[in-house]
């Protein structure tokens, strides 16, 4: 007979989405079906026991190939790598669960490290406009209960977060939105036509790299004041309208994504966004949201936060928390070669990062901490793969609108691996006796 | 285990009723004791010795807390201690870093401190960033108030349910108390709206603040709670709002007390310098502490703690969703806001409390009034409303002000339109000047009973808990007003629960902190359980099973308060 | 005006923080005391005689002392951090930071800076003869009042934001602006651009002024024209068409007139 887990929480993007069940073999061991997951969820529990998974530390060879190695070699190489190091980097957290985020808080402290998330490619930049200007937000229920205006600027859920729609959005009937659908407006801006946009009620195809300037355009025509015919290609007529659009509405929010963050203006286009929403409150209720990726990057920032007081960057090498983006940021610091140890955990920055980046962390002494394969990880010096958080362990994580969910053990990780917290408290004790900090 | 004796100290304490009294202060296996047989003796002579402080209300660990932090990266410039060891770094002047607030509160000689907040569906991270702040014992308070099965409850008149609700609630988030926000007004912020008066209905849910409040006084003392309801009333911050303060602090009259923990009030209004407020706008802004005062003076069965303001640049911070977007279209900083599904709200905006505005000397006056002008100081408290009025590591500043009419006079003399101030106030004509015996009331026996933890804390009768804060201060000398804020800026030594955490002014142990919560027995109550099952399914977006707190992650060392309901 | 002067002999692996780099901090030690202050790579310390070779010395006040750095600076963050008074001359490129947070004195740089050079400047002088980075005269992250006084010249290229929450004091740029000039500009500062600016040219701006001698190629659309004017601008006489703006933004009335932020493009 097989089992079912309910409950689960999906450890993949920023949608959390805690409704999950797992169906397991007789014996607990195999994940024989996975029901309410979105494509990328479901694939994420399958491939978690694909049969060539890593599942023993690997060491670079000179000759680039890699060996396998013992956890506890492993641990002994990483903890010579920061106990040497001037500046090491520790880089990722986003893929892994709050308490290993604080064991990795230790070793930083320890050892004078910079603690860098995934939002510094990401929405790092909201994270600067927020501290600029604020932020009116509210829980992702507050949308499905009470929203009538929807606006997706500069995101695609449709592909990057598959249920947002159904669960949060557009779709869910909540208490004062029983037509469901029927009783939103959707809007969309994004230069190209994607399938968000195709359910879009007004859609505009904003200029690249003007989004700041359309938005400026919004708030004023808030006010009715005048503008120019056209402003990022959109005709004005069509502000004046959109603008009536999220006036009439009597709850609105703004989802946002890296078509705003990471193209030109980056946080100032989140800045006007806000600035848009609370202008949007003299005349109704509007919040904004940004579209998290990775599912605990919000957590990474909210621990990082209580502990050090900032969310990312958090350049520790003096004893006391200093930040500035532009400066403690994982990219500036590898292309100024600012660091000397690069430790990367539950992320893929050899995938993500600027490739000029991802040749320093190649050429210096590194650690990637991750279950899969991949192109970080055939970079490294050593790759040490780990339990996947959310299916071999449990663990806390936050959502994209900062709630905090408990994530599930499903199945027993392979035998004798780790878990990330697991080594990184090994790697903690052992950094403390090489630092006579026992 | 381990045995102290801290002698010659000049002891401070309600419990005993002593008052500056020379005696000793033995303490054995986590209690104070009669007798000790072989303690390291701390010698004290000179100094003064009282139990650990109690923090009644401050806002230290949570979602807004931490939207705080991270969106002010320039309150933490150039603020930070550095790491020392296995002693954390410590930054943030207005909203410190968990591990800050921890050792700043124990520097102060506070052992337990209670979050003022808790959002439910976010108490997971009320009790992470708790687990992380070191040292001292804390609670949380989540809120009721606004909460949509409170709102039904009570509209139906259903005691028993609104009971078991709470009792559930406190169970699933490991909260201690019920707490009232924006009775309300914050769920009607969920549309842009707000209720400022104790009758205005909630938009949708019909029911009125003074229905709330009253429903909740009811429900916790039908279950007999250590605490009583906390509310921080409608109106707050507005000129001539002392009025809407006065129609609530009435809603407490003809209730009783009901509880096995000492408690006598049933209802705590917290912050109340802000709700004392008269004028009709800014410019004829004036002091109304007398007539709140007054009443509280009269009537036995409320407590209050104060929000002085303490003239810095801080951070408003608070479940007053509705205030903290006025407040933002008034001071035009950056506001942040966090509208919680089902339950609750808050805003945040930074705040500068300038001796050049006289509004904010008025503020300032106006928390030392309630204080100068109260008859118990068991029942009213001091607090800044941290961070809202003020950094609680000004605490020392407010009792020197407290304490020494001199240090007023030197502050009134220090504004830009002090003359406003002075006329629209009555500061200037009051030369009380509190004495330690009456600071120890405020801060230590006085909380301690109205949270219902005389039993525990807040003095140093023998099997009361172990917590010792000396200070390097002899209050049989002379002393400039500037001498008591130092003095009390920095323990000499510090006992939590038996363990020494501060000896000779250094951190020698974190000691092991405990959080507080409390375990409410009642009877079954199914349709309670049939709501809360249907709620999750149609309304919430995480489901019943994910949103209970459970797991050593979160609560390491839990300290349940059981109370018997179930009648 | 007594000088000291500092001439690299090596280079850091990394990089060097150098904040006690400053007139305030020399004045009024010897050179032996100099070379003894500390220079940080990461959490490494390093005596800064191991980095320069000190000479001359430095007078008994910070106004009295002037810093002359030789060599490479280009990986020494944080010179002139904080300094009230007194001088410093970097003779080639800069690195990030130069006269953050200054209150008074003149630095000059030889060469171009990297980022951040003059955040939270309250007072001042800095002259650069190269390019500036980005994030020239800006305000810390987080902090709605940006620079606040003092003067910034560069006779080259600056990066974006430039003046960022900009408050008071001037920066004059001889050549272009990239993104993001004067964003958030409140209070009376003042911006000039010789050359020729992108776009985001006083986004969000509700007070200063920003002149631009060249070419704008994408203004905001949040601007209205008003008139034409002739001013003298930094020594050039000339007309000027006057836009104010941001219209997105709240306006207050300061003595019964709207108060707006003002670029001034020459004709």
């Amino acid at each position: 007979m097989t089992k079912t887990v309910t409950d689960v929480i999906c450890p993949f993007c920023g949608t959390l989405c805690d409704d999950i069940e797992v169906v397991l073999s007789d014996d607990g061991k195999k994940i024989v079906e996975v029901m309410n997951a979105c494509a990328i969820g479901n694939e994420k529990f399958h491939h978690s026991q694909a049969a060539d998974r890593p599942k023993r530390p690997r060491m670079q060879q000179p000759d680039g190939s890699y060996k396998e190695v013992s956890y506890d070699e492993a641990v002994e190489f990483t903890a010579q790598m920061f106990a040497k190091s001037k500046k090491p980097l520790m880089y990722g957290w986003s893929s892994t669960n709050c308490e290993a985020q604080s064991v990795g808080h230790q070793i930083a402290e320890l050892t004078g490290a910079v603690v860098d998330n995934t939002a510094t490619v990401c929405h790092g930049t909201t994270l600067i406009a927020v501290q600029d200007v604020g932020i009116p937000s509210c829980t992702l229920g507050e949308i499905k209960n009470r929203a009538d205006r929807i606006i997706y600027w500069g995101c695609n859920p449709a592909h990057a977060h598959p249920r947002h729609m159904s669960r949060y959005s557009i779709f869910p009937r909540g208490f004062f939105t029983g037509k469901g659908q029927a009783s939103r407006k959707v809007i969309v801006v994004d230069p190209r036509p994607t399938d968000t946009s195709n359910m879009a009620d007004y859609y505009y195809q904003v200029e690249q790299g003007r989004d700041y300037e359309l938005l400026q355009a919004f708030r004023t025509a808030l006010h009715g004041h005048p503008l120019p015919d056209t402003v990022a290609g959109i005709p004005k007529e069509k502000i004046y309208e959109g603008a009536e659009v999220m006036k009439s509405g009597r709850f609105g929010i703004i989802f946002f994504g890296m078509g705003v963050t990471q193209t030109l203006s980056k946080n100032h286009n989140i800045d006007a966004a806000i600035m848009l929403t609370k202008d949007l409150n003299e005349f109704s209720k509007y919040s904004i949201m940004p579209m998290r990726g990775h599912y605990n990057v919000t957590g990474s920032g909210e621990v990082l936060g209580w502990q050090f007081g900032f969310p990312y960057a958090v350049d520790l090498s003096r004893g006391i928390a200093r930040y500035n983006p532009g400066d403690t940021t994982s990219n500036d610091l590898l292309r100024r070669g600012e660091v000397d140890a690069v430790f990367v955990i539950a992320s893929d920055p050899g995938a993500h990062f600027p490739i000029s980046s991802v040749k320093k962390i190649a050429k210096l002494p590194s650690v990637a901490v991750d279950p899969h394969f991949t192109p970080t990880t055939e970079i490294c010096k050593l790759h040490v793969p780990v339990a996947f958080v959310g299916i071999e362990c449990g663990g806390n994580a936050y959502r994209m609108d900062n709630v905090p969910i408990d994530t599930r053990k499903v199945v027993e990780p392979p035998e004798g691996m780790l878990t990330d917290e697991q080594f990184l408290e090994k790697v903690l004790h052992r950094v403390r006796e090489l630092k006579g900090a026992a | 285990m381990s045995e102290y004796l801290i002698k010659n100290g000049f002891v401070f304490d309600p419990t005993q009723k002593l008052k500056g009294d020379q005696a000793d202060v033995a303490i054995k296996d986590g209690k104070i004791v009669d007798k000790v047989a072989n303690p390291k003796v701390i010698d004290a002579k000179g100094m003064t010795v009282m139990a650990g402080a109690l923090e009644v209300h401050a806002h230290v660990a949570g979602p807004k807390v931490n939207i705080g932090r991270i969106y002010r990266p320039e309150d933490k410039l150039f603020t930070f201690r550095p790491t020392e060891g296995s002693h954390h770094m410590e930054g943030g002047f207005s909203i410190p870093t968990t591990y800050k607030t921890g050792y700043a509160y124990a520097r102060l000689g506070y052992t337990t401190v209670m979050e003022a907040a808790m959002p439910p569906l976010f108490a997971r991270h009320v009790h992470e960033e708790i687990r992380d702040t070191p040292i001292i014992d804390e609670g949380a308070f989540p809120v009721f108030g606004n909460n949509w099965f409170v709102l039904e409850y009570i509209k139906n008149k259903e005691l028993e349910n609104t009971a078991a609700y709470i009792a559930w609630l406190l169970r699933v988030t490991k909260g201690f108390a019920v707490k009232v926000v924006n009775p309300g007004g914050t769920e009607a912020w969920g549309w842009g709206l707000n209720c400022l008066q104790i009758k205005d209905p909630v938009p949708y849910f019909d029911v009125t603040p003074e229905e709330i409040v009253k429903g909740l006084i009811e429900a916790n003392e039908h279950l007999g709670l250590p605490h009583s309801m906390h509310i921080h009333g409608n109106n707050l911050g507005n000129p001539g709002n002392y009025t809407t303060t006065l129609d609530t602090l009435k809603l407490a009259s003809g209730y009783k007390a009901k509880n096995k923990f000492g408690r006598e009030q049933v209802m705590h209004h917290t912050h109340i310098q802000f709700h004392s407020y008269g004028g009709t706008k800014w410019a004829d802004f004036e002091s109304k502490a007398r007539p709140v005062a007054d009443y509280v003076n009269k009537h036995k069965n409320i407590t209050i703690d104060v929000g002085f303001v303490t003239l810095d640049e801080t951070t408003t911070m608070t479940a007053d969703g509705p205030f903290e977007h006025h407040l933002t279209e008034l001071n035009h900083l950056k506001w942040a806001n966090a509208d919680v599904e089902l339950e609750t709200a808050a805003g945040v905006v930074p705040y500068i409390y300038s001796p050049d505005v006289f509004v904010s000397g008025i503020q300032w006056a106006v928390g030392l009034e309630i204080a100068l002008l109260s008859k118990d100081p068991m029942r009213c408290y001091i607090t800044t409303d941290h961070p809202n009025a003020g950094p609680f590591t000004r605490y020392p500043r407010i009792m020197k002000w407290l304490m020494s009419q001199k240090a007023r006079d030197e502050q009134i003399k220090a504004f830009k339109a002090s003359d406003k101030v002075v006329a629209q106030s009555e500061i200037a004509n009051i030369d009380r000047e509190l004495t330690l015996y009456e600071i120890a009331q405020m801060t230590r026996a006085g909380p301690a009973k109205c949270l219902g933890l005389s039993g525990i804390y807040g003095g140093l009768k023998p099997g009361l808990d172990a917590d010792v804060a000396v200070y390097d201060f002899n209050p049989e000398k002379e002393h400039k007003p500037m001498e008591i804020e130092d003095a009390f800026s920095e323990v000499k030594y510090l006992w939590k629960t038996g363990v020494p955490i501060i000896m000779d002014r250094k951190f020698v142990s974190e000691g092991k902190k405990r959080t507080l919560w409390v375990d409410a027995k009642v009877a079954d109550n199914p349709q309670v359980m049939r709501d809360v099952k249907e709620k999750f399914v149609k309304y919430y977006t995480v489901t019943e099973k994910n949103y209970e707190v459970t797991g050593k992650h979160f609560i390491p060392n839990p300290y349940a308060i059981e109370v018997d309901a179930t009648h | 005006m007594n000088t000291v002067t500092l001439t690299s002999k090596a280079k850091p692996e990394l990089f060097l923080e150098a904040d006690n780099i400053t007139p305030d901090i020399f004045a009024g030690k010897t050179n032996e005391q100099i070379a003894a202050l500390t220079l940080y790579e990461g959490s490494a310390k390093h005596p800064l005689g191991e980095y320069y070779d000190v000479s001359g010395s430095a007078g008994p006040t910070a106004a009295e002392t002037r810093i002359v750095i030789k060599g490479d600076a280009t990986r020494l963050k944080y010179v002139g951090m904080k300094m009230t008074g007194g001088e410093i001359s970097i003779e080639g490129n800069a690195d990030m930071y130069v006269g953050a947070w200054m209150k008074g004195g003149k630095i000059q740089v030889k060469g171009s800076v990297d980022a951040f050079a003059g955040t939270g400047m309250t007072g001042g002088e800095i002259s650069i003869d190269g390019d500036a980075g980005n994030y020239l005269g800006a305000a810390y992250r987080g902090d709605w009042r940006g620079m606040r006084g003092g003067v910034i010249r560069v006779k080259g290229n600056a990066g974006s934001d430039l003046g960022y929450f900009m408050n008071g004091g001037t920066i004059v740029v001889g050549g272009n602006a990239d993104v993001h000039v004067g964003t958030h500009a409140e209070g009376n500062g003042k911006i000039i651009i010789k050359g020729n600016a992108k776009s985001k040219v006083g986004g969000q701006m509700v007070g200063g002024e920003i002149y631009i001698f060249g070419d704008l190629e994408v203004p905001m659309p949040t601007f209205e024209y008003r008139k034409d004017v002739e001013l003298e601008v930094d020594g050039t006489k000339a007309k000027f068409a006057l836009f104010e703006g941001d219209t997105a933004e709240r306006h207050p009335k300061r003595k019964g007139e709207t108060v707006f932020g003002k670029i001034y493009m020459k004709y």
